[in-house]
């Protein structure tokens, strides 16, 4: 029993920093209606040049944090500017075609530069484990989940009481009626791929702290494909709560049957969601079609 | 110089080549791949092979992505479906012409169940499903020895015809392009019927398709079910043609670069198909030729290989998509015209 | 009248042979989304081979009726009928097959193909080759596509006089023959009941005479039953034996188009509640 619990509790944890990939998924979705695939890429991105910057330049962990996070916004400017504006005028399917090809750029890009090795960059949270009777939780876990939960907060708090987030809630619901208003629709978009971006690049050092730096990293992030599924595509509630489910049915997943099934999980669970519930537990039922 | 093609019937209209200066030219092209094997080096006859098998993979992918709009990230996978199909009944002894069309079907059935519950709602869980489905099938191939031969992979028995072995670069190439041949006249054939029209019709506005009487979910699943047999197809003679496979072959790049070759071709149209998968073909080959060129400045570059790939396929992806979505086709078709008309520039 | 395809399309389920227009009974529907009720006892009859418009302000529910005669929206209560035949819950796309032809207000045309390719797709729900017949462009599939080929000529293209674009993409024609090319593709579903939503919504005056026409050669030639919303009073007045006036979801008036533009109701509906008193003059000649 008290192995059961384990591994729940591992994986409600774990659950936790997918939270934030799904997070950073349904920003942009929310936020520019644009299906972002390269959402674990940019998550890995981010983590290889917190890496770059903390091990292959000697910044101490918190300056090259910070720096992985300015790179990352550029980029993410970078990216709204000459890839997604052109696009805005084409179908849906060629953006989402897009963003495929921004995922192979980035995997491809990380690999060729740093190779395939897993390397340990060093952690920004302190490592002491939490003993529970018979359960011990690693310090790292608890830690990503802390600074997952307090973002996501941060992040619910953002849009429902400042001033800039509920104007990247009109933009995302009404980009018309939000420009008459006069709010900066192209600021408000870009700013979500920024976020985004930032959010990702948490995430990514979050993980790659406790669990190492491979370009698998990136592979990490297909799991969260089930969970935005699960959670309903435009729901961060949703993305949050099937977060916490996926990371649950994962670690048992893992500990009854055994790692390899890592591999194969998420993706049954995917198809599971599909066949039973569509559009998630909270996802919008709209009448237009994709 | 031609200023126009002049019909009588509406039947002559409809003809695929519906002037005599097109019969001409594409009696000349076929005439010219038949013979290939004569005037052609080695090095030609193993690219044109592998041509040919990303053009039937293309055309797949073209139907379901580039005419239905829907994203598949499992056509890769698929191929393998294909690939291990005809492995295993070749090995039972069934013969190449019973082989492929069972790949397909069942490739095939294997995209309607994945489809299934995607198309029901919006495409893009589809492309999600493909990708779930792309990684369960990988594992599959990983995993089921029996059948796969796990991860060292499995050898394929080469096809026979009444005693005659298809081994080699030649003789696959006649099995090859026959079938290529045929797979691109069935697509034409397909946009100029009422289901290939469906198609299109689904991608731009499916409420307006359903009032014309369009049924949604049979169509879609249509499309992506032909493209997925299109791809199992291609699977089985990419296995006739190395003899030999591991898993290693079917990663997610795959399915990332018959995406490029839709996109770098021009969706929708069986020129595009065969201009991508031509490209394609060559971007790796350029890029080896590249590392090998450099390797003494940059030693180790070898091993960047397939990560430029995947770098290269993304950048022609959105390069194409943002200057030129129409693909190769379009500029194609701009050259032509142009030379109808010279020496009088439009 | 005309002649069947030869490819043999079985008549619609149901209904009695032939082509002429059928008529369409909306029975008290009421449509519900959520809190608001956008239908409420909406009850009329479109004659068979007559022109029936549907009009009131802006909000009335008139693009919910034809969404729910159309089969997008299904009503709380009440039934719709098509000639014998309940089409309440049948599916939008079995419609075709059983006479309803319909436009759209924003038009929906189909833009990566031709104008010819659009219209052909009006009679997608006649053919009935297979996808193997297809692939293969054997006998089924050649002779059923030449035969409706022949058909569209004959009956649609000439009839709308769109001759002269029939290759060109329809995103390259002007706004005035993206709909006639639109109503040419409902005409190619050999409709027993033709909707049209603003047909000439956007046009302008020579445009709409010309629209008008047609659409009335359609209804004296075809006797195909027409029912369109529009909000160009004076063609509906030319050209409708009968309308019938929305607001807020309700019916408010139907009649003759004389009786309904003076009745007191549509009067305020239209100019609010102090113009309700007087009578207004009669439309000039347009």
């Amino acid at each position: 029993m008290s192995e059961f619990l384990e591994y729940a509790l591992l994986g409600l944890l774990s659950g936790g920093v997918t939270a934030l990939v799904a997070l950073s998924f349904v920003l942009i979705y929310k936020g520019t209606g644009v299906v972002n695939f390269a959402v674990g890429e940019v998550m890995m991105l981010g983590a290889y040049l917190y890496y770059a910057g903390a091990v292959t330049f000697g910044l101490p962990p918190w300056a090259a944090f910070v720096i992985a996070l300015g790179v990352i916004g550029l980029l993410a400017v970078l990216v709204e500017r000459a890839v997604l504006r052109p696009l805005s005028g084409q179908p849906t399917v060629a953006v989402l075609m897009a963003t495929i090809g921004m995922a192979s750029i980035i995997h491809g890009g990380v690999e060729a530069v740093w190779g395939g090795d897993t390397y340990t960059p060093p952690t920004l949270l302190p490592r002491t484990p939490l003993l529970m009777g018979d359960i011990l939780i690693p310090g790292t876990v608890l830690g990503n989940f802390a600074v997952a939960a307090l973002l996501i907060g941060g992040f619910l708090a953002f849009f429902r009481y400042s001033r800039t987030g509920i104007a990247l809630r009109a933009t995302a619901s009404d980009p018309v009626t939000a420009s008459t208003l006069g709010i900066n629709i192209n600021y408000a978009q870009r700013l979500t791929w920024v976020l985004s971006g930032l959010v990702g690049t948490v995430a990514g050092v979050l993980i790659a702290s406790s669990a190492g730096l491979s370009p698998l990293l990136a592979s990490a992030a297909l799991a969260v494909f089930a969970a935005i599924i699960l959670g309903g595509m435009d729901s961060v509630l949703g993305a949050i709560v099937a977060s916490l489910i996926v990371g649950l049915v994962e670690a048992l997943g893992a500990g009854y049957l055994g790692g390899k099934s890592r591999d194969v999980v998420p993706y049954v669970v995917v198809l599971a969601i599909l066949v039973v519930r569509p559009y998630g537990m909270f996802g919008s039922r709209s009448i237009e079609r994709l | 110089m031609r200023t126009g093609v002049f019909h009588e019937t509406f039947a002559a209209e409809e003809r695929l080549w519906d002037s005599a200066t097109q019969r001409r030219w594409m009696a000349a092209f076929a005439l010219a791949l038949f013979t290939l094997p004569l005037w052609g080096s080695d090095y030609m006859l193993a690219m044109a092979c592998i041509v040919g098998i990303h053009t039937i993979a293309t055309l797949g992918l073209n139907i379901t992505t580039g005419n239905a709009g829907l994203i598949s990230l499992a056509h890769g996978a698929f191929l393998g479906v294909g690939c291990y199909t005809v492995a295993w009944l070749g090995k039972l002894g069934v013969p190449f012409y019973l082989t492929l069309p069972a790949a397909g079907l069942l490739t095939a059935a294997l995209g309607v169940l994945v489809g299934l519950p995607s198309l029901r709602v919006k495409g893009i869980y589809l492309a999600v499903a493909t990708l779930a489905a792309h990684f369960i099938l990988t594992f599959v191939f990983r995993e089921w020895e029996p059948v796969t031969g796990g991860v060292p992979g499995t050898n394929i028995p080469r096809a026979q015809l009444l005693g005659f072995t298809f081994i080699g670069d030649r003789r696959n190439f006649y099995l090859i392009f026959v079938i290529a041949f045929a797979a691109a006249i069935a697509t034409r054939n397909l946009a100029r019927t009422h289901i290939g029209r469906a198609f299109v019709a689904v991608r731009e506005r499916d409420f307006s398709a359903e009032i014309l009487g369009v049924r949604l979910l049979t169509t879609k699943l249509l499309a992506f079910g032909l493209g997925a047999f299109y791809a199992g197809v291609a699977g089985g003679l990419l296995g006739y043609f190395y003899g030999a496979i591991t898993p290693e072959y079917f990663v997610l790049t795959l399915s990332v670069f018959y995406l490029a070759a839709i996109i770098v071709g021009g969706l929708g149209t069986v020129l595009g198909s065969i201009l991508g998968a031509l490209f394609m073909t060559f971007v790796p080959e350029v890029l080896r030729l590249v590392a090998h060129a450099s390797s003494q400045w940059f030693p180790g570059v070898a091993g960047l290989l397939l990560p430029m790939g995947q770098v290269v396929f993304g950048a022609l992806i959105i390069g194409f998509l943002v200057f030129e979505p129409h693909g190769l086709a379009a500029i194609w078709a701009r050259v032509r015209r142009a030379f109808h008309l010279w020496p009088f520039k439009t | 009248m005309l002649a069947p395809l030869p490819s043999p399309a079985a008549p619609a389920d149901g209904q009695p042979a032939g082509t002429a227009g059928l008529a369409l009974a909306v029975d008290g529907v009421d449509l519900r989304f959520g809190g608001i009720t956008a239908l409420r006892g909406v009850s009329f009859e479109a004659a068979p081979g007559q022109v029936t418009a549907v009009i009131g302000p802006n909000g009335a529910g008139k693009t919910s009726v034809f969404n729910t005669i159309s089969g997008f929206y299904r009503p709380a209560a009440g039934r719709i009928r098509l000639g014998e035949v309940d089409i309440t819950d049948a599916p939008v796309h079995r419609r075709a097959g059983m006479g309803l032809a319909r436009t759209f207000q924003n038009i929906a045309l189909f833009r990566g193909l031709s104008v010819l390719e659009n219209i052909k797709l009006g009679g997608h729900h006649l053919m009935r080759a297979g996808v193997l017949s297809a692939l293969a462009y054997g006998r089924k599939a050649r002779d059923e596509e030449l035969a409706l080929r022949a058909e569209i000529e004959e009956r649609v293209i000439e009839f709308l006089e769109i001759d002269h674009i029939r290759h060109r993409s329809v995103d390259v024609l002007s706004y005035g023959l993206q709909k006639r090319v639109e109503l040419a593709r409902a005409l190619a579903m050999r409709p027993r009941v033709l909707l049209l939503d603003e047909p000439v919504a956007g046009m302008n005056r020579e445009e709409t005479e010309d629209m008008a026409r047609f659409i009335l050669d359609v209804q004296e030639e075809w006797g195909v039953t027409v029912l369109l919303v529009e909000h160009d009073m004076g063609m509906v007045m030319d050209i409708s034996s009968h309308v019938v006036v929305l607001n807020f979801g309700q019916v408010i008036a139907s009649g003759a188009p004389a009786e309904v533009r003076r009745h007191p109701l549509v009067v305020e509906a239209y100019l609010g509640a102090d113009a309700g008193a007087e009578a207004p003059a009669e439309p000039a000649v347009s």
